[in-house]
């Protein structure tokens, strides 16, 4: 299951949700707001999501990754809004019946969200600048189609 | 001529200065509108790194495009 909120991840309730008698193993991933990127002081993120095709597209990378890790429960929140340092932007959390698949299954998940699903991240710095992460790299690089 | 609805996200959203937009034009294909609503806001962005989606599922630039469709214009993704 994944969901998009604009409230503060709770991942201990999170984490409680995916209790199952048969799991030996449970691995989850926090991404966190840093205070830095790319050498620029950031003070804070911007999360923005297209939310209908998120949950497709994210529902679709929990079934790859169940085909590729066989587990047993798995759930991803992504948050969407102004966050603060060190606020919880993304939580994915699995649980299997052995390590190793819960390991590589939050891995794959964490990774293909990343690039494949509709969420934008605007970082605002220090300095009072801003700037949407990768979207002002591409076109300052001029990246070919 | 076509009448498409295009809506911008994130940076695209803000180049164009409006969410959504219906627009006539002549396009046969994803690329093609996307280079149209480019050519109109005066922006440079490369449609590599940009994903698109008609009427709610995600396409390819070279997915054609009818009469009455939404166009999703999604700049680069940064998740996590």
């Amino acid at each position: 299951m994944i969901e998009v909120t604009k409230s503060v991840i709770d991942t201990a309730a999170l984490q409680r949700s995916l209790k199952n008698p048969a799991a030996g193993g449970y691995c989850a991933f926090e991404g966190w707001v840093r205070n830095e990127n790319e050498g620029h002081v950031v003070e804070r993120l911007e999360y923005e999501a297209y939310e209908p095709l998120v949950i497709v597209e994210g529902e679709k990378v929990l079934a790859e990754a169940r085909e590729l890790f066989p587990f047993l429960e798995a759930r991803c929140v992504h948050r969407v809004g102004l966050l603060e340092l060190g606020e919880c932007a993304v939580w994915i959390g699995v649980a299997s019946a052995h390590r190793d698949e819960a390991f590589k299954a939050c891995r794959y998940i964490i990774d293909k969200i990343k690039v494949r699903l509709p969420i934008w991240k605007k970082e605002h710095y220090a300095n009072g600048d801003s700037g949407w992460v990768n979207c002002e790299r591409c076109a300052a690089h001029g990246i070919a189609d | 001529m076509k009448t498409i609805t295009v809506r911008y996200f994130a940076m695209f959203r803000e180049h164009a200065g409006v969410a959504e937009e219906t627009l006539s034009l002549n396009a046969a294909t994803a690329k093609d509108v996307f280079e149209f609503t480019r050519d109109r806001h005066g922006s440079t962005e490369p449609n590599g790194h940009c994903k698109v989606a008609i009427n709610d599922h995600m396409a390819d630039w070279d997915t054609a495009v009818s009469d009455g469709d939404t166009v999703l214009l999604f700049p680069p993704v940064a998740g996590g």
